[in-house]
């Protein structure tokens, strides 16, 4: 289930591997990776890598269900974990690599 | 503020380690092509040390810096000619082209036509961006008539290259375009693009949200993508629109595909011609 991690929490998070839905993008890894964030779910989803992100807002203004959303500062987070139908726009349409929303495996 | 352990995304065709993130502005659509361009190799399982990408000078033209193939970062315009030098020394190596529209159609203009009349076998990917990046914001061969650019600030006055055109006049064998936006349409262009035995042009139309989209009030990434999605339309919805409904549309789709003499081959095939027979002295 997701939460939301309170200030101070450390998490160990688990290390997997997400292959895209149809099978033929790179295979991507994903890795465990410190940084200053808060309001991240600890399992959810849709991973977001807030070191390469840029803020631009276009994985919240086309993920189809309502799964993201914009912090005040333009940096998006998982909203409802619960919705995302792992369709991959978000993953697709991001131009930083900085989101995945593809199945882990 | 507190420590969190986040998960880290890991591409296996980029250069994970270096030079991330990378220098796009927020918004820019290179990314988005860069990520279909991977697709399209891990698709097709192509080998990083046989796959070759060559650029020249520009916002695009950035991308080898950042994807772990074989890599060269070229002369201003020039992408093409070191590509086809590539080529011809090694007929095996799969070689793509990533440029832009100033890059590729004004400064490197000559390279292009020549080798869309070669049919020699490239994958020319052309992010469209509609103005000069990198360099300052100056007006390209495809910014619209009447846009503003720095160099054309009451409004571009020059007609524009429809570059899907220009490389079916010349010669051009596989010739597609799309957006950014359609961004599961580009993946399956450059597929079939690097799959093509010939000379392949994919054009891709990019938003420049920075740049372009600032001068013209285009507004942000988003609004800019949304209007991709409005105005690049597919061919057969295009062709049933009136000439009026036509304007700022654009149609998207392959519009040709076909089989041609390759040059490398042909090359090949003249210098086995003129190798002496056995006995021969
Ligand atoms: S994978 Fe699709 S549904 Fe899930 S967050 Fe991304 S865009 Fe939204
Ligand atoms: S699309 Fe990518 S860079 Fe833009 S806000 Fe979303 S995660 Fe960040």
């Amino acid at each position: 289930m997701s939460k939301t991690l309170k200030n101070g929490e450390v998490e160990k998070l688990k290390t997997g591997t997400v292959i895209h839905g149809d099978g033929s993008a790179a295979k991507m890894e994903v890795e465990e990776t410190e940084v200053k964030s808060e309001g991240d779910y600890r399992e959810s989803p849709v991973y977001i890598y807030h070191d390469w992100c840029k803020k631009c807002g276009i994985c919240v203004s086309f993920c189809p269900t309502g799964t993201l959303a914009s912090k005040p500062d333009g940096s998006p987070y998982v909203k409802h974990p619960e919705k995302c139908i792992h369709c991959e726009m978000c993953d697709r349409l991001c131009p930083d690599f900085a989101i995945t929303g593809a199945k882990e495996k | 503020m507190s420590k969190i352990k986040q998960k880290h995304i890991h591409n296996k065709y980029l250069r994970q380690k270096k030079k991330f993130p990378h220098v796009w502005c927020p918004g820019c659509s290179n990314g988005i092509v860069m990520g279909a361009i991977m697709r399209a190799v891990g698709e097709l399982e192509w080998r990083r040390t046989n796959t070759t990408m060559v650029s020249g000078i520009g916002c695009s033209s950035r991308m080898p810096v950042y994807v772990d193939f074989n890599t060269l970062h070229s002369l201003h315009g020039r992408a093409i000619a070191y590509a086809t030098g590539i080529k011809m020394y090694k007929p095996k190596m799969d070689v793509m082209v990533v440029t832009g529209d100033g890059d590729a159609t004004a400064i490197g203009g000559n390279h292009f036509i020549h080798a869309a009349r070669r049919n020699i076998n490239l994958t020319v990917i052309l992010i469209n961006n509609n103005i000069y990046g990198m360099t300052g914001g100056q007006y390209s061969p495809t910014t619209p008539t009447g846009d503003k650019a720095t160099t054309t600030p009451y409004g571009n006055l020059d007609p524009t290259f429809d570059i899907c055109e220009l490389a079916m006049g010349a010669g051009a064998t596989f010739v597609a375009r799309t957006s950014a936006y359609h961004a599961v349409e580009t993946q399956s262009f450059i597929k079939q693009g690097l799959e093509h035995k010939g000379f392949a042009l994919i054009e891709v139309i990019s938003a420049c949200p920075v740049i372009y989209g600032k001068l013209n009030k285009k507004g942000d990434a988003s609004k800019m993508m949304r209007q991709m999605k409005e105005n690049i339309i597919p061919v057969k919805s295009f062709e049933a629109l009136t000439e009026n409904e036509r304007e700022n549309k654009l149609k998207r789709g392959i519009f040709r595909k076909e089989i041609k003499p390759e040059y490398t081959a042909v090359y090949d095939k003249l210098i086995d011609s003129l190798k002496p027979e056995d006995g021969e002295k």
